[in-house]
């Protein structure tokens, strides 16, 4: 019998229909990664399992875990097995925790409530396992508050609450998709020790294909409810057998095609060049007299792009390449330092050219939600940039705007649309329709694809190189996706602490990288094929053996 | 932080922003409704009450004093034998004209002001936080108290008493609004275009807050009308002969024993105005932040 | 002391000193003279300039308003112009009647609100829930001197179980004062009830919404564990804000209901002062309600720090 088997699940909220007829077992000691895009249900069905569902919701058919049925199971025996027999891992690190309460009183909260352990024991217990998650008592006291901690620590807090009990089944959805890919790494790591070491089934919720896997042993691919294809991870995984799930494996190792490389041509003044640059962010005063150092974002960071290159910028949040990007856009006065493009200055402490980047450089952001306001047409969005060039007539403004919207695969009649109306992919094409209408020749990109689903993220990659091929659009592509950066970019730079650590051409770099922590960036980072590849390789002796 | 949202965690869609969206919830909204009726009724009665009125408030008719409500005066009549029903369509014109004016004082100087130090920042910022911080020490009573020490009591005395403590928080939303606006991408795409602060306060900051203005426009509309009938109420207000709620509950007082409906219904006209503005106020927030709706 | 109470301690003082500006500045603008005022239009030239020196009148602006700020460091506020006693005295008085007013109608509105709203946001949707945000949209719109205009009528005259008016003295004993405080304390306090309870439901919706709730259902927490461990205290922070503009708000609501139950405190203490033009008492007695407002702000702060771990870090 299977530890938890879910059947014919189906789930309606509000009259909505969210999941259809979803069937799967988790086996005691295994991981099985859910995967899907936005709107698959995966998320939904990992709470019908805890049944902490939305009010309104109606679920039907059965989940039977340990041979109990959890869909008719009372309020009191879900409390009895959430936290103890099942535990579960939030996607967000930072809101998961009670602000107010130490860690150590959040971890041993569950424990007295489960074990009836008095106070006492109750921390003792939650120090070990605090201690097992990589939360010394030593270095993290139990005293300490949420706020005290990185993300990665918080969600270390997270697991040991939901593995405090020893559970026999850990549902953790999306547990690192916030957090920087070392320390996804990690976090990944200490969950597959977790699950070895108890024997706990794990389903695994993830929209990374990459992570899943490296991680899972068995795989269910969702999509809009209803479960496309399930089996062993690796099988699936490479047969593609389901068409969604060769769609969505080719679409997140998708490498865009390029009709030549991309080799530069040196001889030219450089596209954009900038000069030992340096950023701070002021220090917060810290009493009367005192202010905390000023935060070096940017630290002597020189490099030169040429037309048409597509330079990668990679490194983890807070390395301070958005930083560097904003000093790019003019957004930011730099300390000391300067951007020139073709030999001209653009920004120094002293001057801010603000023509001269608006007509070399616009930006591509990262929230299609976000950027743009929400209140204006697609036709007064687009046309923004041209504000400097004072076209005073109408139809030629229109004009412009239309060739914008063609060359990013949207049509004349999106102009009186509003940004609502458009889907996410179609709100960043329209992103990049804004950022090319005035005819830069550079576009900085900061995380424009880390919001999309895959199968979405490769058609805008596929944009990107297009507009390069037709235009000769250099781009400024900043990512905290080593593999997405590997696919598209010719040239690659890596910041650690304000600093490029290492940059040259992807491909050498990413074959034999020079530093230490650009081989562990590149070897942290989730990659399907290769992941596949591995596991067939060490798959292959078991197999002989039988 | 970057990174895909899981499918429950996905954003809402800027709703809220189609205008046809937005007149269709606000339809739907029974809060809405009932309170734009009531300030409408109020609104006409006051308007109808230049024209006509069922007595003439100025003339006393001591042979009529103090008559309970009857046919002939819905509410009855007050020590001067003047109708109450009357002397409450006229005194909604000063309700009315008090908060309605002061609204405009906080918004015409607090939101452009908000915007600036949000704009600005820096010690701007410092100088605009501080001074909302001493006006709020002031509770409008208190402005009221020392305006009336100055130039004597008075309808424009409570307009500016009540004005002047409109204007930090008008000032103050409007700053909490544009700091949160100015870090939204859509701004920086509009400073990547080279556009200036005003410019950018212009086009994409104040349109994004003029719902959060709005509702709060008609909380503090409510909240004057409260006001004013407090500061006539103690002689702070408007001045007989100008009738005003407040005045009429100040002269009920000590006709309390023997004519409690002289005092009943001026109340329950500030109650009703009161009420529909707050409803007024809720129906618009819920229909324009869907957020909010969610949550109630 | 942490940092975040360090500066919330530099701005109460810079609110302070800037509302004592503000005030001087202000009652130094009143048209007409405060000695020909003291002593009526018959008085003679001499009386007048003999009172204007008495008064210090004669002092340039500056020193005039330093030796106020000085006068008030030690305590004293100045004489009044119409009685023969200090404005320290006079607001010495008065205040014993305001103040406990002002603190028994928080604490009352305190008591009604937040269970109130702590069970309608408990109740969200249903029947119970309605009808609490029904009635207290009603609270929200009724004038508290209008109300106790009522409270007058149907308890003192129909009823006849309180006076209708005036106040003992808290020498008649505890007792009767506190019954001739019960009426205005009430009307007070319930339309700030039905304020404070709608603030406490929405804290409390909204802390319920948060992602940490979510996290303690996970651990196994029953509903009401998580209510009563994790929501409250984070639902408490909104309150305690509203709480303190609350008592501020109060504080100047005597000044007005005072006047519906002629009690003796500072709010018929400070009209008398206005109509004859006594400017030191009203200076004075405008002074110490700011002060008040802007002191209770400050607690408000500290109320917060002892909460909000995260605002206790300290200096470092």
């Amino acid at each position: 019998m299977s530890l938890l088997s879910v059947e014919n699940l189906s789930l309606s909220i509000r009259g909505k229909p969210i999941l259809k007829e979803v069937d799967f077992r988790l086996e005691p000691g295994r991981i099985t990664g859910l995967v899907g895009e936005s709107g698959s249900g995966k998320s939904l069905t990992a709470l019908s399992i805890m049944q902490l569902l939305p009010s309104g919701s109606r679920a039907t058919g059965s989940i039977r875990f340990n041979g109990q049925e959890l869909l008719d199971a009372g309020e009191e025996t879900m409390c009895a097995l959430r936290g103890d027999d099942i535990g579960m891992v939030f996607q967000e690190p930072m809101t998961a925790l009670n602000p107010l309460k130490t860690i150590g009183e959040q971890v041993a909260e569950g424990i007295r409530i489960h074990a009836g352990a008095s106070d006492r024991e109750a921390q003792e217990r939650a120090a070990a396992i605090l201690d097992r998650v990589g939360l010394p008592r030593e270095r993290f006291p139990l005293s300490r508050f949420p706020h005290e901690l990185s993300g990665g620590q918080r969600q270390r807090v997270v697991i040991a609450m939901a593995c405090a009990m020893r559970p026999k089944l850990l549902i953790a959805d999306e547990p690192t998709t916030a957090l920087d890919v070392l320390v996804q790494a990690r976090i990944l790591e200490l969950l597959r020790e977790l699950v070895a070491e108890d024997n706990m089934a794990m389903l695994f919720i993830s929209h990374d294909l990459g992570v899943v896997a490296e991680l899972a042993d068995d795989i269910v691919v969702m999509r809009r409810g209803e479960v496309k294809e399930a089996g062993p991870a690796v099988t699936v995984l490479k047969n593609r057998k389901h068409p969604y799930t060769a769609q969505l494996a080719e679409a997140s190792s998708h490498i865009p095609a390029q009709s030549k490389p991309w080799h530069s041509e040196a001889c030219d003044a450089p596209l954009l060049a900038v000069e030992n640059l340096i950023c701070e962010y002021p220090g917060h005063r810290m009493s009367l007299f005192a202010k905390s150092p000023p935060f070096r974002a940017v630290d002597d960071v020189s490099f030169e792009m040429q037309d048409g290159e597509i330079l990668g910028l990679v490194g983890e949040s807070g390395c301070g390449k958005s930083t560097l990007s904003r000093a790019i856009l003019g957004l930011m006065r730099p300390v000391s330092g300067k951007i020139l493009s073709k030999g001209e200055v653009l920004n120094t402490p002293e001057i801010i050219d603000t023509k001269g980047i608006v007509h070399l450089a616009q930006a591509v952001f990262q929230d299609p939600y976000g950027s743009f306001n929400p209140r204006h047409t697609a036709e007064r969005l687009v046309a923004e940039p041209l504000f400097l060039d004072r076209i005073a007539s109408r139809t030629e403004k229109r004009g412009r705007v239309v060739e914008a919207l063609e060359s990013v695969g949207l049509a004349a009649d999106d102009l009186g649309k509003y940004p609502h109306e458009f889907s996410g992919g179609q709100r960043q094409r329209l992103a990049i329709a804004r950022a090319i209408v005035n005819h830069p020749r550079l576009i900085v990109a900061d995380e424009p694809v880390s919001a999309l689903d895959v199968s979405i993220r490769a058609q805008i990659l596929d944009l990107i190189v297009e507009l390069r091929e037709r235009k000769g659009l250099a781009w400024l592509f900043i990512s905290h996706d080593l593999s997405v950066v590997h696919a598209l970019c010719d040239t690659v730079m890596v910041m650690q602490h304000g600093k490029i650590v290492e940059a040259g051409p992807a491909r050498p770099l990413y074959a034999a990288p020079k530093q230490a922590y650009t081989k562990e960036l590149i070897s942290a980072a989730p990659d399907l094929d290769a992941a596949l590849k591995s596991r067939l390789k060490s798959a292959k002796p078991e197999r002989m053996k039988k | 932080m970057t990174g895909q949202r899981s499918d429950t965690g996905e954003r809402l869609p800027e709703a809220g922003s189609e205008p046809v969206g937005l007149a269709r919830r606000l339809l739907a909204s029974r809060a809405f409704l009932i309170g734009a009726i009531i300030t409408l009724v109020i609104l006409a009665m006051a308007l109808i009450s230049f024209l006509w009125t069922p007595y003439d408030v100025t003339k006393l008719v001591i042979a009529n004093r103090l008559k309970p409500p009857s046919p002939s005066h819905l509410f009855g009549t007050d020590h001067f034998g003047r109708d109450i029903f009357s002397m409450i369509m006229v005194g909604s014109r000063n309700s009315i004209a008090v908060a309605l004016v002061a609204v405009g004082i906080g918004m015409a100087i607090g939101v452009p002001l908000g915007a600036w130090a949000a704009a600005k920042r820096g010690i701007a910022d410092d100088i605009l936080m501080r001074t909302n911080d001493l006006i709020f020490a002031f509770p409008s009573i208190l402005s009221a108290v020392m305006i009336t020490a100055i130039f004597g009591p008075g309808a424009i005395n409570a307009i500016i008493a009540i004005g002047i403590f409109n204007i930090p928080v008008f000032a103050r939303l409007t700053r909490g609004g544009a700091l949160s606006l100015w870090t939204r991408e859509f701004v920086l795409a509009a400073r990547v275009s080279g556009k200036g602060a005003a410019r950018i306060s212009i086009e994409h900051i104040l349109p994004n807050i003029t719902n959060l203005l709005i509702v709060q426009g008609t909380i503090q509309f409510s909240l004057g009308i409260l006001a004013e009938a407090a500061l006539s109420y103690v002689g702070l207000g408007a001045q007989p002969p100008m009738p005003s709620w407040g005045r009429m509950l100040f002269e009920a007082q000590t006709m309390m024993a023997i004519a409690p409906h002289m005092a009943i219904f001026p109340g329950l006209a500030i109650i009703l105005t009161v009420l529909g503005l707050n409803l007024m106020g809720d129906g618009l927030r819920d229909a324009l932040d869907p957020r909010l709706r969610e949550t109630k | 002391m942490s940092y975040f109470l360090f500066r919330r301690l530099l701005s109460l003082l810079l609110t302070l000193l800037l509302a004592t500006i503000v005030i001087f500045a202000v009652l130094e603008i009143v048209p007409g003279d405060p000695a020909r005022l003291m002593l009526g239009i018959n008085a003679t030239e001499d009386a007048v300039a003999a009172l204007r020196e008495q008064l210090g009148l004669n002092q340039p602006l500056l020193t005039r308003y330093f030796s106020w700020i000085g006068g008030l460091l030690q305590g004293d506020l100045g004489r009044s112009f119409t009685y023969s006693s200090s404005v320290g005295e006079l607001i010495g008085e008065r205040i014993w009647v305001s103040l406990p007013l002002a603190l028994l109608a928080l604490t009352l509105s305190t008591v009604i609100a937040v269970p109130v709203g702590l069970y309608a946001a408990a109740r969200r949707g249903r029947a119970s829930d309605t009808a609490i945000m029904a009635a207290t949209q009603f609270g929200i719109a009724i004038p508290n001197f209008w109300f106790a205009l009522l409270l007058v009528y149907l308890f003192a005259i129909v009823l006849r179980w309180v006076p209708a008016g005036g106040f003992p003295g808290w020498e008649a004993g505890i007792w009767p004062a506190l019954k001739a405080l019960a009426l205005p304390a009430i009307a007070l306090a319930l339309p700030q009830a039905a304020i404070l309870s709608r603030i406490a439901r929405s804290a409390l919706i909204e802390v319920l919404g948060e992602d940490f709730i979510r996290t303690a259902r996970a651990k196994g927490l029953t509903r009401s564990q998580t209510l009563w461990h994790h929501a409250l205290r984070n639902a408490l922070i909104p309150v305690v804000t509203i709480m303190g503009l609350q008592f501020a708000f109060l504080l100047a609501g005597t000044i007005i209901i005072e006047n519906v139950f002629y009690l003796p405190g500072l709010g018929r203490l400070v009209f008398q002062a206005i109509t004859q033009h006594d400017l030191p008492v009203v200076q004075g007695t405008v002074l110490l309600l700011v002060a008040s407002v802007v002191l209770t702000n400050f607690l408000v702060d500290l109320v917060y720090a002892w909460i909000d771990p995260r605002l206790r870090k300290t200096a470092q």
